[in-house]
């Protein structure tokens, strides 16, 4: 399953960078009523016995094991371990994507030299090098680093390429016209018109690094949560490998919303966050 | 200064202090289907402290004379010198206020930080840089604004946040491209006066870029018509309008009337293909 999970996914539409779109008030209680049908469903499902027999513990059994587990100082820990695989990953992913995709992105020499090759590279799935990144890196967390990265990367320069893009002539030639030189043409001018690009480079690269993070783990055997779920597996724990899965999903879902608000209040500015959040 | 601007086009070059000339200047792109020849000879003079407005029809290259003299493009022959020094790139002495304020403003930076940022890139010293910010806008009438962004603001307003980011980086040509094109008529018409009294409390050459003839004859000392494409110098009129200028007042007079009606014949010249203005009273 998580195979096909770090297969990169598609491309944002370089059209609209942050897909933010304001939610009317009205509309609140549907995805409440979504919520609520399947807790019931992941409650009842379990109960009456129709998948996987004893194998499915119902939620409520898991949502208690999860809560008996975040008391206990080891969940912390690989909590720590597979945040730190993912945080370093996608600091490096995001800074080499960023200064990668500034430099090919003003270059059209390079943008062209390059081309070719970040489209053969890139849809490379992470998962597939697990093999050859233990063989060169070992079973140390830096492979975990290193899948992250590789990952990571093309996220975001693919994002930085279409931002650096975005530049309107206009802006441009007035830069110019004021003798911005090539380092205050990149400050002032392409480093805000790529940032809401990066932002959803960063953001998809933030979840893809979460998912290789728990792979890693998983394959490899690196202490973290990918590895606390198959020990629990192994030891026939199901309820504790069910709670430790729900909390792999309650991360994905904070990862994405500390992403947004950042988003939200670093491009107050752009026309996509100033229709969210009204005229101000 | 008025016996020199009257020259007709070929005669000899005037001695008095030209900020700008322009000679030979040619500009020939290439395309798909073969070179195009956008301009094809223009040569004139700005003498230092002139408002000249520089008029023509549709694609008579307007906008490409203005980005050879911003040095936003090279020409292909000819040349554009500024304050003695040949242009080839964008001159210290030259500020740009261009038609699209929306797209020339930065919308991630407050109308503030848009009037610094040349002052900025100029290395300004940053309590100078705060003193002429604030002049600037209040000279635009924007002092309390200065918080804001662009997107903030009404399209005259932003226009007039472009015109002090130029003003404050103090130019000696203040270039300006079809700028009120997109506002509507009575923004237009105070953004004009606005423009009128920069020019004449700060004493800047400034060269006007329109298609409007009314506007022309309105703002400026002295009206250059364009002809079609190629491009050269078709008419070259001097506008002995008074200095000061009201918006009812001068446009009803009977010798605005006359200049009006010189430079549109001028036009319709231009767009009847004609290379030198057919015989008219001045």
């Amino acid at each position: 399953m998580t195979l096909l999970d770090s297969a990169p996914p598609s491309v944002a539409d370089p059209a609209s960078p942050t897909p933010t779109r304001p939610r009317r008030a009205g509309s609140l209680r549907a995805p409440l009523v979504g919520i609520a049908v399947t807790l019931v469903l992941a409650e009842l499902l379990p109960r009456a016995g129709l998948i996987g027999g004893d194998a499915l513990p119902p939620l409520s059994s898991v949502v208690a094991e999860l809560v008996r587990q975040l008391g206990d100082s080891t969940l912390w820990e690989a909590l720590g371990q597979t945040m730190r695989t993912w945080a370093v990953g996608l600091v490096l992913a995001v800074t080499g994507g960023v200064v990668v995709g500034v430099l090919i992105g003003l270059a059209p020499v390079l943008r062209e030299l390059t081309a070719s090759t970040v489209e053969f590279l890139r849809p490379i799935p992470s998962v597939a090098l697990i093999p050859a990144v233990i063989l060169l890196f070992g079973t140390g967390y830096q492979s975990g680093v290193v899948l992250i990265v590789y990952a990571g990367f093309w996220q975001v320069l693919v994002q930085v390429l279409y931002g650096v893009q975005d530049i309107d002539p206009v802006a441009e030639e007035t830069a110019r016209s004021y003798h911005a030189g090539p380092w205050a043409l990149v400050r002032h001018l392409v480093w805000p018109t790529a940032l809401p690009f990066v932002f959803t480079g960063v953001r998809l690269a933030a979840s893809v690094a979460l998912v290789l993070a728990i792979t890693g783990e998983l394959v490899i055997g690196t202490p973290g949560i990918g590895s606390a779920i198959a020990v629990a597996q192994s030891s026939g724990a199901t309820t504790v490998t069910f709670a430790l899965v729900v909390l792999t999903g309650v991360l994905g879902v904070l990862v994405n919303v500390a992403f947004r608000a950042a988003e939200r209040s670093l491009l107050s500015w752009h026309p996509s966050v100033r229709r969210a959040g009204g005229a101000r | 200064m008025t016996a020199d601007t009257t020259a007709v086009i070929g005669s000899p070059r005037s001695t008095v202090d030209s900020i700008v000339r322009v000679t030979g200047l040619k500009k020939v792109y290439e395309s798909n289907r073969g070179p195009v020849e956008a301009i094809g000879d223009i040569t004139f003079d700005v003498p230092r402290g002139q408002f000249a407005c520089i008029v023509g029809p549709s694609g008579a290259g307007k906008t490409t004379l203005l980005k050879c003299l911003a040095g936003l493009l090279s020409p292909t022959a000819g040349e554009v010198v500024l304050e003695g020094e040949r242009v080839d790139g964008p001159p210290r002495g030259m500020a740009v206020v261009f038609q699209e304020y929306g797209r020339s403003l930065f919308p991630w930076k407050t109308v503030q930080q848009n009037v610094e940022l040349p002052l900025r890139l100029k290395k300004t010293p940053r309590d100078q840089r705060e003193h002429k910010v604030a002049e600037a806008l209040t000279a635009v009438g924007l002092a309390d604004r200065g918080h804001a962004f662009p997107w903030q603001l009404s399209g005259g307003m932003q226009q007039r946040v472009a015109i002090a980011r130029a003003i404050a980086y103090e130019p000696h040509v203040l270039l300006m491209d079809e700028p009120f094109a997109a506002v509507d008529a009575q923004t237009r018409a105070d953004l004009e006066d606005l423009v009128r009294s920069l020019w004449q409390d700060l004493g800047v050459t400034t060269l006007f870029v329109t298609h409007d003839v009314d506007e022309a004859v309105y703002l400026g000392e002295r009206v250059l018509v364009l002809s079609a494409s190629p491009t050269c110098v078709l008419d070259d009129i001097t506008v002995d309008l008074p200095a000061d200028r009201e918006q009812v007042d001068t446009r009803s007079s009977a010798r605005f009337a006359a200049l009006r009606t010189r430079v549109h014949r001028g036009i319709q010249d231009a767009k009847a293909g004609r290379r030198t203005p057919s015989e008219q009273p001045a």
